[in-house]
């Protein structure tokens, strides 16, 4: 098991750097205009090219780049979007916060209501309860998220006045005034994750009610209700706590629509800023952050099915074999 | 040998001379796989009418461009964010192209002067006589389409004599009287075709004892109102129309956009079957040409294995690890200049698309082709083409089909998120998109909710139709996937 994650790491930090080289190299080919700060001048401009090392070879650049992030955490200036000549990795830091808060929120209120409504469909299985509940899941996962931000924000922001329309600037998080400029991006968000969770919840309890130690558990006196929280709950959980976990990471990733609708200070609004006024350093920056959720939101979604069910033998041969 | 010899020889005869001793036909209908399939699947009411109103999705995105009354690039900045009107309902008091207003006195003068737009005056707040910067608001149902009111032209002669004879023939007024501007007192009016009337300072009109307004047209030396005005060496005429019968004479009829139109006075309703055939076309595309590469490449990584295999396996898991949203990016920055934004978006979804199908096919193949059936076919001198294409890869001919029609819808919001986040950037005077749309329509949200309501609504029918689809055509198609669903 622990060869397996080390062996499983050391895969994830190959994969990174081979994504990070080939970013740069990308990126770097693109049409680089330098910032003209000093009122477009060719000359200066030049000078800038030449200070900043645009006019080396890419591959002395990538020397000098890899260098500066490894000795200094030093991942380039801003040009283009926040404060001009502003470290990266300071600006992207500081956008992170309001990501989080809205994401952390909606995770946190959606799992279990993904859990309960699902327990209530597989309990009510093919009755009206299901159905209704079947129908909301329907919706939820087909509607596009920007379909009910929209709506929200129409219907509940601008018609009845209840919440601003947009989200708070600033980063008093822990205010009420704060948080409640932020429930309509929650709930946007929230709908997709509590109708995937709910859609989960009821396959799994549904499949783990006609099983055969279910049976047993009716037979030996248990009540229906006894049966499916005691023992088909907590089977059926197995498979879905690294789905939570996933949640949980992505958490950090921001919705990028739905940080432009309501306009959140958060991270995906600067990804979609760094593209459409291409200050490549916060892109490179960014599309690295990314890859990396990614890569450890894959590694733990794996690690954990092992931990939680021993059955699962993790990196085993073909005999499932510890190794 | 002794035979019997009370039985003659000649009695004897051969038992299989006329016989046909195959098997019986089937009393009932054969039925294959795809047919079986179908069966399925309609028993599915809700597929069936996912799939109904996804194909009535795709001919109103076919067929609207044809029966409009407007093109995709035609704009009329008069019109813009007219409400949506249909002529049929429009007497009924719905779907007329009339919006709710408040306005204030200078606003309401200005409305209440050009015919037709005030359709109704519902109530009226009067002046506050305590704070005196509060003047009087009027509650008003206002035609989007007649508020435009009147509009100068500059005409050559030849126009303004052809405005004449149509004036003669059907008896619509299009020429309006000139007016005086020496007499409009309001600053922000003084080039306003539409004020006609008498204003104070402010722009409230000062009617007569009757409540009417008074005209301050231009008049000549006896008197008469005045239609045009010779500019550049007489040549042309300057003449105010009103702009309803101007278009009527123009285009034979009055405006009426069924979904209303836009900021830069696009049709609606043109444009969101344009986007829509964009989109539909464009996932269609990417779907068919992803299934035929996961096809190809997965089957021969399943098939051969061996190094190929190896290295396609790290290629694949190496593409799968970069989001989603970079690789669009990146396609975007490099490619959207050289070969456009359409084409390199294409790409993009092709880059990273086939590895999905690609990885069920290679499962197939590793799971079948160790198989005894598999083996008797190639013992019987079947060549590796008849092996893959005709034993093996049909088993997983039902997952590979859902996939690939479960993938149109998420290219389609693909498409749309990127064009609404102006990653992607498709507005063109001939070419839209239903994100870019949804971006446009969301400054307005508040003042003209139709802008976003129509692309919005139309995208949220397409999704959950496609969804509704794509699980009845997964049941059908895999049977035995529907264990934990049906219970």
């Amino acid at each position: 098991m622990k060869k397996y994650i080390a062996k499983r790491i050391m895969l994830m930090f190959v994969t990174a750097f081979v994504t990070m080289t080939v970013l740069f190299v990308l990126i770097r080919l693109l049409p680089n205009h330098v910032h003209a700060a000093l009122g477009g001048y060719a000359k200066q401009e030049e000078m800038m090219r030449e200070a900043w090392g645009y006019n080396k070879p890419i591959i002395v650049q990538y020397g000098i780049f890899l260098k500066n992030v490894f000795t200094e955490w030093n991942w380039g200036f801003c040009t283009e979007v926040g404060t001009y000549l502003q470290p990266v990795t300071e600006y992207v830091t500081s956008k992170l916060p309001a990501t989080i808060y809205i994401n952390v929120i909606s995770v946190v209120f959606s799992i279990p209501l993904g859990v309960i409504f699902g327990v209530i469909a597989a309990n009510y299985k093919n009755r009206w309860q299901d159905h209704i509940i079947n129908f909301f899941i329907m919706l939820f996962i087909s509607v596009p998220s920007f379909v009910f931000a929209f709506f929200l924000q129409y219907i509940v922001g601008f018609k009845l006045g209840l919440l601003p329309l947009v989200m708070k600037s600033g980063t008093d998080y822990f205010t009420w005034a704060m948080l409640r400029s932020a429930i309509m991006p929650i709930l946007a968000m929230s709908f997709y994750i509590i109708a995937g969770d709910m859609r989960y919840v009821r396959a799994e309890l549904t499949e783990t009610m006609t099983s055969d130690y279910m049976l047993l558990a009716r037979t030996k006196g248990l009540t229906r209700r006894q049966a499916l929280f005691r023992h088909a709950l907590r089977n059926s959980m197995v498979p879905l706590v690294p789905t939570f976990l996933a949640d949980v990471i992505y958490v950090i990733s921001g919705s990028m629509i739905i940080e432009q609708i309501f306009a959140v200070p958060g991270i995906g609004k600067v990804f979609v800023l760094s593209v459409t006024s291409r200050d490549y350093s916060v892109l490179q920056f960014v599309a690295m952050f990314y890859t990396c959720i990614d890569l450890v939101a894959a590694l733990l979604f794996d690690l954990s099915y092992g931990l939680i069910d021993p059955r699962i033998r993790m990196g085993g041969g073909k005999n499932n074999e510890l190794s | 040998m002794n035979y019997p010899e009370h039985i003659p020889a000649k009695k004897f005869e051969f038992v299989q001379q006329d016989a046909q001793i195959h098997d019986l036909k089937f009393e009932t209908e054969p039925v294959g796989y795809l047919k079986d399939a179908f069966r399925r699947f309609r028993k599915n009411k809700s597929s069936v009418i996912g799939g109904i109103v996804i194909i009535i999705l795709i001919l109103f995105a076919l067929i609207t461009p044809f029966i409009s009354r407007y093109g995709v690039s035609d704009r009329d900045a008069y019109y813009a964010y007219a409400l949506p009107k249909n002529n049929l309902f429009s007497k009924l008091g719905f779907w007329d192209g009339c919006q709710t207003v408040t306005v204030n006195q200078q606003t309401y003068d200005r409305y209440e002067a050009i015919p037709g737009a005030v359709v109704k005056h519902i109530s009226e707040e009067a002046a506050d006589a305590r704070d005196s910067r509060k003047g009087s608001t009027h509650k008003i149902r206002l035609d989007t389409y007649a508020k435009v009111g009147y509009i100068y032209k500059t005409i050559t002669d030849q126009e303004y004599q052809d405005i004449l004879a149509y004036e003669k023939k059907t008896g619509i007024q299009v020429l309006y009287p000139l007016i005086d501007s020496s007499q409009v007192k309001a600053a922000a009016y003084q080039n306003d075709a539409n004020a006609w009337y008498l204003t104070n300072e402010k722009g409230v009109a000062k009617r007569d004892k009757e409540g009417k307004l008074r005209d301050i047209y231009l008049l000549d030396e006896e008197g008469n109102p005045l239609y045009t005005k010779p500019v550049g060496n007489g040549t042309q005429h300057e003449v105010r129309v009103l702009y309803s019968t101007w278009y009527q004479m123009l285009n034979g009829e009055h405006a009426s956009f069924l979904f209303g139109a836009d900021a830069n006075g696009y049709d609606i309703l043109v444009r969101i079957a344009s986007g829509a055939r964009l989109s539909f076309l464009l996932s269609i595309g990417v779907s068919a040409i992803n299934l035929f590469l996961g096809i190809f490449i997965g089957s021969l990584e399943g098939y051969y294995g061996g190094k190929f295999d190896l290295i396609m396996e790290r290629i694949k898991e190496f593409l799968y690890e970069i989001p989603t949203i970079v690789i669009f990016s990146l396609f975007q920055l490099h490619l959207a200049s050289k070969v456009g934004p359409v084409v390199s978006l294409l790409f993009a979804f092709i880059f990273f698309g086939w590895i999905h199908t690609s990885s069920t096919v290679r499962a197939q193949f590793y799971r079948f082709k160790g198989q005894e059936y598999v083996m008797a076919a190639r013992t019987l001198g079947a060549k590796d083409s008849r092996l893959i294409f005709r034993h093996i890869l049909p088993n997983g001919i039902g997952y590979i089909i859902t996939a690939s029609v479960l993938s149109i819808p998420s290219t389609i919001l693909s498409e749309a998120s990127l064009s609404y986040l102006g990653i992607l950037n498709l507005q063109t005077d001939t070419m839209t998109s239903i994100g870019t749309m949804l971006s446009n329509g969301q400054s307005t949200l508040s003042t003209y909710p139709h802008c976003l309501f129509f692309p919005a609504a139309f995208i949220a029918l397409l999704m959950i139709c496609f969804n509704m689809f794509g699980n009845g055509l997964r049941d059908a198609f895999n049977p035995s996937l529907r264990g934990a669903d049906e219970g």
